[in-house]
Parts: C-alpha cells; structure tokens; sequence
C-alpha cells in the first residue's frame, strides 16, 4: 500500500534520542558537523567516531538503516576520493601511466572518504530518530527571532507539514491516473527517454489540476477553521526543554571543546 | 432571536473572461429567507446544481452575500470585524474528507481549531478527548489519518470542529463521498452532537434517508427555498419532489404509490416499521 509509506525516514524506537527535543537534535547536527570539519589530525577523527558510536548505541536504530544513506552518495565518495588521490601534488608512491598516487594524496582522500560518511550517518541519525512533525516543530521554534526581520518562519513550518501530509495522497493519486491511462492504453514504460517524458504529460496535468483543487479545499477549511497565520496561535504540543535536552546541550558542548581541543595536540 | 437568520440572501457567481469583463453572471442563490432555531437538527435538500452548497457557504462567512444579509449568532456576515467570531460560532465540515484534515496525527488535527483560537494547552487536551469520544473516535487519536476510512475521517472532521466549540455545525455534503456504512457513521455521530451535546446541526445532502431524522427540512431548487417543513410534510408531497429531480425514500415511495392505487395509508410515512404499522391497521 502506497499510503503506508513512512516519509523521511524515520524509525520508531523508544531511546533517549528519540525523546530529545527536536531543537537539540538540529543544533547537534550542525555542532557535530562544524566539529567534523575541524579536525586536523587522528586524535580529532578518533573523537569524532568515539562520539559517533556511542550516539549510534544510544538511538537504538539498527546500523543497517545508516548504511542505506551511504548508498546514495557512495559515487559521490569515490569521484571525490579519486580525484584527491591523483591529483594531490606529493611524494610519489605509485605512478602509471600520467596518473601518480602520492602519499598525501593517499591521507587526503582518506580524509575526505572519512568525513564525507560521518555527515551522511550523521545527519541521518537526526532523521531516523525525529519525524518530520517535530522537525518542523523545531524548525519553527528555532527559527523564531527571524520573524524580527519578517521572515515567514510560521507560514514556511506550515506548509513543510501540509506538504509532508499530501504527499501520500497525491502519491496514491498519481498511482491512480497512471492506472486510469494504463486501462485507456497509455504506455509509460517504452521508447527512449524522450518518449517517456512525454508520456509522462497526461499523467501530470490531471495531477496537476488535482492538486490546485485540493489545495483550494484545504485553504477554505483551514479558514473555516478560523486559521489566520501564526499570529496568537497556541500549541498543542509547545516545545519545552526538559532536564535531558539540558544535559544534551552541555554533552554536545564537551564534544566540540573536545575536538577543537585535539588540534593542539601534535 | 434566533441562532441563525437569513433575510433575502442572494448570491451571484459571475465569471470573467480573460481581460476581467463580465462574461456571465449565474444566480446560485436567489432570495432566501430562513430562520433557524438554537438547537435545531436542520437539513437542507436538493439536487446538483440548486445551490444548497453556496448556500451553506454564507453561514460561517467563507461567501459574501451578493445582496441580502445573514446573521449568525446575531451577527452580519457582511461586517469583516464579525468574521471570526462568525466563524468561532458556525464550524464547518466538507464534502471530500481528505482535503479538509490539516494534521498527520488525528489528536493534532482536532487541536488545530482551538490552536487556532488561541485556546490554553491543557484545555486543547481536553477539547481533543471531549471531542474525539463525542464521535466515537478517541481510539485512534495516534493514527496517522491516511489510514482511516472515510467515514472514520469525516468524523474526525467533526471533532475538529466540535472542539471549537461552535453552537452551530454546518455539514456540507459530509457523506457525498463515502459508502453506505461511512454514511451511517457519520449521520449517527451528527445526531448525536444534536441531541446529546445539543449543537444545532445544519445538514446539507441530496440523500433523502439522512434527513427523516431532522426537526425541519428546507427544499432548494434553482436557488429557491422550493418546500419546508417537517420530514413528513415533506415527503408527503412526493409529486412535488419528483417534480424537482429529488427521490423519496424507498418506503415512502412504496406507500404512496399503494395510497394511488386505493389502499388507505397516511402520506408521508418515513420508515418500515411504520408502513408495516399502517398495513396491519388495513386488514
């Protein structure tokens, strides 16, 4: 069933991480990336990973669910460290033809390799352990003094979590034009690309017109139900710290203390 | 004064072709005049097209009378400073129950109305029990909304307006999408908000067995309030209806057309049991 799809890709659990309020998770993540590109040598990459694992334990999530994430981006990975272990400038290792293999060439790219799936595990670990409605809970919150310079942090929450709460819908929908072509003889899986883009116009434009109309509907009930912006708005579930996100903060302050503090040691 | 009144309420759809001119102009509305009381259940019939749907539009302000005024709770709709208040009073559930729920949990989306409000938190809370038991709902208020079924839906619709406490629901077409069974559920549970939490329902429907229940019937045709009066009133004048596109129900329909072949039964009977009751007083 298509309207089982979980978006994201969140994985319930019941661990610490998963209670922690979404605002620590958002601001752990960008610590713990600043911290990942601060290190310069292997006590820093050593601290990074200590922290890394320990926060892999605690979430409860099997590793399995981070590795997927590395699938998307492993070209990415190899392209990079390709290109940094040939074209460093260095001592020479190994060389063939025009290509060299210099050592510093060879850290590099280990380096690179090593930083590039950190943020991948570890920007999924926020994601596997929050849904999409406290991540945009806390992206509101977060983002809250913008409003000051009128930035519409409100209005922007606010359509990240209609979007999030269509997509199954109009998911299920395409599903359904597509059969309904398909029963009228639509063919969408031949020909070259080109054929295919094209194939693709009857099926979009009614999804197209759908959308309009349902968004129509929704702006009507959502006035119907006196929804005028974020001006004296209450929470149902207003974001509070707790003892535990307290404790967060000052965690991800000793990581960071932690790896900047590696670059004084030889 | 009654809760809601409506005195020669037009309504005009003009539609304008591309450099803004008037291209034609279609009277959906057409002078209606009608009173209703506190507390009343209220259907509104009619075919496609007669404008039961605009209509219901006006009582919570979403349309602007093009001539006439209606006041709700009091208020002129026409006034802008009313608007929310107008709004706070008359809550509104529509036809397509996925295009209608803003939150992705069920509890969320019941709170969303007294969020809007500006209602406490705790209160929110205890709005959303209140509410979702009142429909019969409270069991699956961590479901994700995508996986109820339509009927289930349209009544988490109602909660979500029962939890800002309306006086007054207007229920456009509720069960025009659904299946037999999800329109039962949905009739049962606004008869219940009526007679249990004594919220005046305004029903809006073209399915002639959702309104036997009602304390009035109003008839629309071509922007007119055509007949009104009680159920049986009603639907003691089948030729009338028929006249105007709209069914019977199966049994009073049967009735009437034993009474035209001689037999002697009352008009307007509305259920089995009471056709069964007048054959047996034949014999």
């Amino acid at each position: 069933m298509l309207r089982d799809i979980t978006l994201g890709q969140y994985y319930q659990a019941d661990s610490v991480l998963h209670r922690l309020d979404p605002r620590v998770k958002l601001i752990g993540t960008i610590a713990y990336i600043i911290a990942l590109f601060m290190c310069t040598n292997v006590w820093g990459y050593l601290a990074v990973t200590v922290f890394l694992c320990s926060i892999i334990v605690i979430s409860k999530v099997p590793v399995k669910f981070m590795l997927k994430g590395m699938k998307a981006i492993l070209f990415l990975i190899i392209i990079t460290v390709c290109f940094n272990m040939f074209m460093t400038q260095g001592e020479v290792l190994v060389s063939f033809w025009r290509l060299k293999i210099t050592k510093e060439g060879l850290i590099v790219a280990a380096k690179m390799a090593i930083r590039l799936s950190y943020l991948i595990i570890g920007s999924s670990l926020m994601t596997l352990t929050t849904t999409p409605n406290q991540l945009t809970d806390g992206l509101e919150k977060l983002l809250g003094p913008l409003k000051k310079i009128h930035m519409p942090v409100h209005e922007i929450a606010m359509m990240m979590s209609i979007a999030l709460r269509f997509i199954p819908i109009l998911m299920e929908e395409t599903d359904k034009i597509m059969k309904a072509q398909m029963a009228r003889g639509a063919n969408f899986d031949t020909g070259n690309i080109f054929q295919k883009a094209k194939s693709l116009v009857p099926l979009l434009v009614p999804l197209f017109i759908s959308a309009f109309r349902r968004a129509n509907d929704l702006a009507m009930a959502m006035e119907a139900r006196c929804y005028k912006g974020g001006e004296s708005r209450t929470k149902m579930k207003p974001l509070k710290y707790q003892g535990r996100d307290i404790a967060g903060y000052l965690i991800l302050v000793g990581f960071v203390a932690a790896v900047v503090a590696t670059r004084w040691i030889p | 004064m009654s809760l809601i009144k409506t005195d020669k309420l037009s309504f005009d759809y003009i539609r304008r072709d591309e450099e803004g001119n008037v291209e034609a102009i279609v009277r959906a509305v057409d002078e209606v005049s009608l009173d209703i009381e506190q507390g009343d259940f209220i259907a509104i019939l009619g075919h496609n097209g007669s404008g039961k749907s605009t209509f219901s539009k006006h009582l919570n302000a979403i349309l602007m009378p093009t001539e006439g005024t209606v006041w709700v709770d009091g208020k002129d709709t026409g006034d802008s400073d009313n608007l929310w208040a107008i709004r706070e009073t008359a809550g509104m559930v529509f036809q397509n129950p996925d295009n209608q729920i803003i939150g992705q949990i069920v509890e969320e989306d019941v709170g969303f109305g007294p969020e809007n409000l500006g209602v406490e938190t705790k209160e929110i809370w205890q709005r959303v029990e209140e509410s979702l038991k009142a429909v019969g709902m409270w069991e699956y208020r961590k479901h994700s909304p995508n996986k109820l079924s339509g009927g289930q839906k349209q009544r988490v619709s109602i909660a979500g307006v029962l939890a800002m406490h309306p006086k007054c629901i207007v229920l456009d077409e509720p069960t025009a999408m659904l299946d037999p069974n999800g329109r039962y559920e949905v009739i049962r549970a606004a008869r219940a908000l009526n007679e249990v939490e004594k919220v005046t329902v305004i029903l809006i429907t073209h399915y002639m067995e959702e309104v036997i229940f009602a304390d009035k019937v109003f008839v629309m045709d071509k922007g007119h309030i055509a007949m009104q009066g009680t159920p049986r009133e009603i639907f003691s004048r089948v030729e009338e209806l028929k006249a105007i596109h709209l069914d019977v129900p199966q049994v009073t329909m049967l009735a009437h057309e034993l009474k035209k072949r001689g037999l002697n039964i009352p008009d307007g009977i509305l259920t089995t049991e009471e056709l069964v009751e007048a054959l047996k007083k034949i014999r």
